[in-house]
C-alpha cells in the first residue's frame, strides 16, 4: 500500500527536477501566431529573443488547434505576437486562458495583436453571419501592405523596448535597418509595381486586401462566397460567367489555401493561375519579409502577366 | 496608386498618425461594447427508438442519464453568458433550457470564475464547474461528436461530473505540455450524495501531450475521483430522463465512492489544417468502487443489505471529415458491473426483487454500437444522422435513429482541444 505514495514522491522528484534544470537563458521567448510575425520578431528583436511560430505557411491560421503543445509555449512566452483583430479567435482566447500565463494577457505589454496597430479594411457596417465569417474589426490580413508592415515594426519595437528596456537602442536600431532594407527592395520593384498597377484578379478569401490596396489593383471576385466558406461547384459556374464579362488578369491563390477550385476556374477561364508565398516559407525563396515582398511581386508581374 | 512614391512612403512613416486613416473604428463608445459574450445553442432532435427507458442492469442511474424522448423532442438549448470581468477574472454562466413532459426546466450546467493568468503556470477556478477529470467531462453537449453522451458516462456519471467547489490546476513550465490539477467540491452530486458538509468531493487530475510533426497531436489524461455521502437516492435500475424517481424509495446510505479514468485523444489533419480533412480518435476507460448500506423501500415493505461494487465501462470513438463540412463516425461503448451484496435483511422485499428493484444485481453487460454523418455548413449550423445499436444486457437489443441539429447563436467561444 505504501509503494504508491514513494512511487508518486519519486516522480514529484523527477519533475522538479526538469523545472529547475531548464536551461536558465537570457534570451525571451516569443509566441508568434503566424510566420510573418515570428519573422518580424525575428527581425527586429535578433538575438534577444527566441521564437517559436503556431502556424506554418502551408496552414490556415483561422482554424488551429488550441493544443497541448501551443498551451506549453504560450505559458512561457514573454511577448505574444498576432495578427488580431479576430482572425485567431477560434484558438488564442484559450490559448490565452489556459496559459495562465500573466506576461501575455490582454491589454499587458507582452500582448501585441499586429493589425489593431493600423487602420484595418473591410470593418463591416453590421454584423451578420449570413455574410459568413467576417470580422468585426475588419480585415486582419495586414502584412502584404509594406506600408503598414512598416509602421507594426515600429510599433513593435517599441513595445520590444517597453518590455526590455535595456536593450531599447538595439531595438530602434534594427527596426530601422529593416525599414531602410524593405524601402530599397521596394524601390527595386518599381518597374513591377507600375505594371500591377489597375489590374483585375481574382482572389481567394479576403487575404489579400491590402496588397490590393496597395497595389491599387482590384478584386472582381472571390473564389469564397462569403469568406471562410469553400466554393461549391455551382458557385464556381457562377464565377465563371462573371470571369467572362469582368476580364480579369489572373488568379491569385495562397500556398496554404486549397487549390483545386481555383485549377478547376483557371482552366476553364483561360486565366492564368499564381500560387503566392503569402507568408514566410510559402515557397522557398520567400525566406524573409523583405524577401517576401519580391517574389510575390515578381510571380504576379511573370505568371500573371504574361 | 496611393503611396507609389517611397521617399513620400518614409517621411509618412514618421508621423504616428499615418494609421488613423478614415478606415479606423468609429471610435464610438456605448455601454453596450461591455456586454459580455452571449452565445445560444439550439438543440432539437427526432428520436426513433422502441424502448423508452434507459436500463443498465447494475447501475443505479442518476444525473441526466436516459434516452432521449421519442419522436420530436428538444435538447439541451444551451444560454451561455462569458467575459473578461476585468483583468484578473474570467466568468462564465453556462444554463441548459430543457423541455420535457410538458414541463420547461432550466438547469444550471456551469457558473464560475476562473483567474487570468495568475503566473507560475496556476489558474484557480470556483463554483459550479464540470470537473477536469476526463476528456469528453468538460466537454458541453453541443459539442459532442455523437447524439448522445457515452454510456459509461452517463452510467458513472450521470451525463458529466459536475459539481460546486474549487479548482487549483497547474501547469509545467516544460517544453512538453503537462497539467496538473486538484478540486474539493460539495460532492453532494452523482455519484456522490448529500453529506452533512457538504465538502466531500476530491478530484486529482494530471493530462500530458504534444505533437507528432506538424499534422497530429495527442493528449493523455489520467484521473481520479472520491467522495463520501450520507445518502443517495437513485431511481433504481429504470430511469427516465429528467422524469422522478419512482414511488418507491431506493437509497444508499453511510457511502464511498471512487472513480479512477484514463483517457487518451489524438487528432490527424494533413500539414494541420482541419478545414478540409480531418480525423479523430478518442478512448476512455472508467472505473467505478462503490459501497454502502442500501435499503429499498416500497409501501411498507422494504430491504436492506452491504453493498460493494465494481462497474467498469469503456468507449473508443473515431470521426473523420472526409471533405469540408462532411464527417462520418464510429462508436463502440460497453459497460459492466459487479456487485456483491452480504447481510442481506429481508423486511417483506426478498433478495431477488431487492437486486431487481434497487438496480444493483448485475447481469449482462450493456452496450452499443453508433454510426453517425453529420453535416455542418459553417461553424454555426450542424446537422446530425446517427444510428445506435443499444444491447441493454437483458438480451434485448434497440435500434435507434436520431437525426438532430445544434446551431450556435450569437458569438461563439473557441473550443478547447
Ligand atoms: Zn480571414
Ligand atoms: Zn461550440
Amino acid at each position: 500500500m505504501n509503494r504508491l505514495p514513494r512511487k508518486m514522491s519519486q516522480l514529484l522528484l523527477v519533475l522538479a527536477f526538469f523545472v529547475v534544470a531548464l536551461p536558465a537563458s537570457a534570451k525571451l521567448n516569443a509566441f508568434a501566431c503566424e510566420p510573418e510575425w515570428a519573422e518580424l520578431v525575428r527581425e527586429i528583436g535578433g538575438d534577444k529573443y527566441r521564437v517559436f511560430s503556431a502556424t506554418n505557411a502551408f496552414q490556415n491560421p483561422h482554424f488551429i488547434e488550441a493544443r497541448p503543445s501551443l498551451i506549453a509555449k504560450v505559458r512561457r512566452a514573454d511577448l505574444l505576437v498576432c495578427s488580431g483583430a479576430e482572425l485567431e479567435i477560434g484558438w488564442l482566447p484559450l490559448l490565452l486562458r489556459q496559459s495562465a500565463n500573466p506576461n501575455i494577457q490582454t491589454d499587458k505589454p507582452g500582448y501585441f495583436m499586429a493589425a489593431m496597430q493600423v487602420s484595418r479594411l473591410e470593418i463591416p457596417q453590421h454584423l451578420d453571419r449570413s455574410h459568413g465569417d467576417i470580422h468585426a474589426d475588419g480585415n486582419p490580413h495586414v502584412h502584404l501592405d509594406p506600408l503598414r508592415l512598416i509602421s507594426i515594426a515600429k510599433k513593435l519595437s517599441q513595445r520590444m523596448a517597453a518590455i526590455d528596456p535595456d536593450n531599447s537602442a538595439y531595438y530602434s536600431l534594427r527596426f530601422k535597418l529593416f525599414r531602410r532594407q524593405l524601402n530599397k527592395q521596394l524601390n527595386q520593384l518599381a518597374p513591377l509595381i507600375a505594371q500591377l498597377e489597375g489590374q483585375k484578379v481574382v482572389v481567394y478569401h479576403k487575404s489579400w486586401s491590402y496588397l490590393l490596396d496597395w497595389l491599387d489593383m482590384t478584386a472582381v471576385a472571390d473564389l469564397e462566397p462569403v469568406p471562410g466558406v469553400a466554393p461549391s461547384s455551382s458557385y464556381l459556374v457562377k464565377l465563371l460567367k462573371q470571369i467572362r464579362q469582368q476580364k480579369p488578369a489572373f488568379i491569385m491563390v495562397a500556398a496554404y489555401q486549397d487549390q483545386k477550385a481555383a485549377k478547376w476556374l483557371a482552366k476553364k477561364s483561360g486565366l492564368p493561375l499564381v500560387v503566392l508565398p503569402y507568408t514566410i516559407g510559402g515557397n522557398d525563396s520567400s525566406n524573409n519579409l523583405v524577401e517576401l515582398f519580391a517574389d510575390t511581386l515578381e510571380q504576379m508581374v511573370q505568371q500573371g502577366l504574361n | 496608386m496611393k503611396y507609389r512614391s517611397y521617399s513620400l512612403l518614409v517621411a509618412a512613416l514618421g508621423t504616428a498618425t499615418l494609421a488613423s486613416s478614415a478606415l479606423a473604428a468609429d471610435g464610438k463608445i456605448s455601454s453596450n461594447q461591455f456586454n459580455p459574450a452571449i452565445s445560444l445553442i439550439l438543440d432539437a432532435r427526432y428520436t426513433d427508438l422502441d424502448q423508452t427507458e434507459l436500463e443498465l442492469p447494475g447501475f443505479q442511474l442518476g444525473g441526466e442519464a436516459g434516452l432521449p424522448e421519442k419522436g420530436f423532442s428538444t435538447g439541451h438549448n444551451e444560454l451561455t453568458i462569458s467575459a473578461n470581468i476585468d483583468d484578473r477574472f474570467y466568468g462564465s454562466l453556462n444554463t441548459a433550457i430543457i423541455y420535457s413532459n410538458g414541463e420547461t426546466e432550466i438547469e444550471l450546467e456551469e457558473a464560475y470564475i476562473e483567474t487570468l493568468g495568475l503566473g507560475s503556470g496556476l489558474t484557480i477556478k470556483g463554483g459550479q464547474f464540470f470537473s477536469g477529470f476526463g476528456y469528453l467531462n468538460g466537454i458541453h453537449d453541443h459539442a459532442h461528436d455523437f447524439a448522445d453522451t457515452p454510456l459509461v458516462y452517463d452510467a458513472l456519471f450521470g451525463g458529466h461530473l459536475k459539481d460546486t467547489g474549487v479548482q487549483l490546476r497547474w501547469l509545467a513550465p516544460t517544453d512538453f505540455y503537462l497539467l496538473l490539477g486538484a478540486e474539493v467540491t460539495s460532492g453532494s452530486e452523482y455519484p456522490s450524495g448529500e453529506n452533512a458538509d457538504n465538502n466531500k468531493g476530491r478530484t486529482l487530475f494530471a493530462k500530458t501531450g504534444g505533437d507528432f510533426g506538424v499534422s497530429s497531436s495527442w493528449q493523455l489524461g489520467a484521473s481520479y475521483y472520491q467522495s463520501k455521502f450520507d445518502v443517495r437516492e437513485a431511481g433504481g435500475g429504470h430511469h427516465h430522463g429528467g422524469e422522478e424517481a419512482p414511488e418507491a424509495d431506493n437509497e444508499l446510505l453511510n457511502g464511498e465512492v471512487d472513480v479512477s479514468g484514463i483517457d487518451f485523444v489524438y487528432k490527424w489533419a494533413p500539414n494541420g489544417n482541419g478545414k478540409q480533412r480531418n480525423f479523430k480518435l478518442q478512448a476512455e476507460y472508467l472505473i467505478r468502487n462503490e459501497k454502502a448500506d442500501a435499503e429499498f423501500t416500497e409501501d411498507s415493505n422494504s430491504a436492506e443489505a452491504a453493498y460493494d461494487g465494481e462497474q467498469s465501462g469503456y468507449y473508443v470513438q473515431a470521426i473523420y471529415q472526409f471533405m469540408p463540412s462532411w464527417r462520418v463516425g464510429a462508436r463502440y461503448d460497453a459497460i459492466e458491473a459487479d456487485n456483491k451484496i452480504s447481510s442481506f435483511v429481508d423486511n417483506g422485499v426478498d433478495q431477488d426483487e431487492f437486486l431487481e428493484e434497487s438496480g444493483l444485481g448485475a447481469e449482462g453487460k450493456p452496450n452499443r454500437s453508433s454510426v453517425m454523418v453529420d453535416y455542418a455548413p459553417s461553424h454555426f449550423s450542424r446537422l446530425r444522422l446517427q444510428y445506435s445499436k443499444l444491447e441493454n444486457g437483458h438480451g434485448e437489443k434497440d435500434d435507434q435513429i436520431m437525426l438532430q441539429y445544434t446551431m450556435s447563436l450569437g458569438s461563439h467561444g473557441a473550443h478547447s482541444y
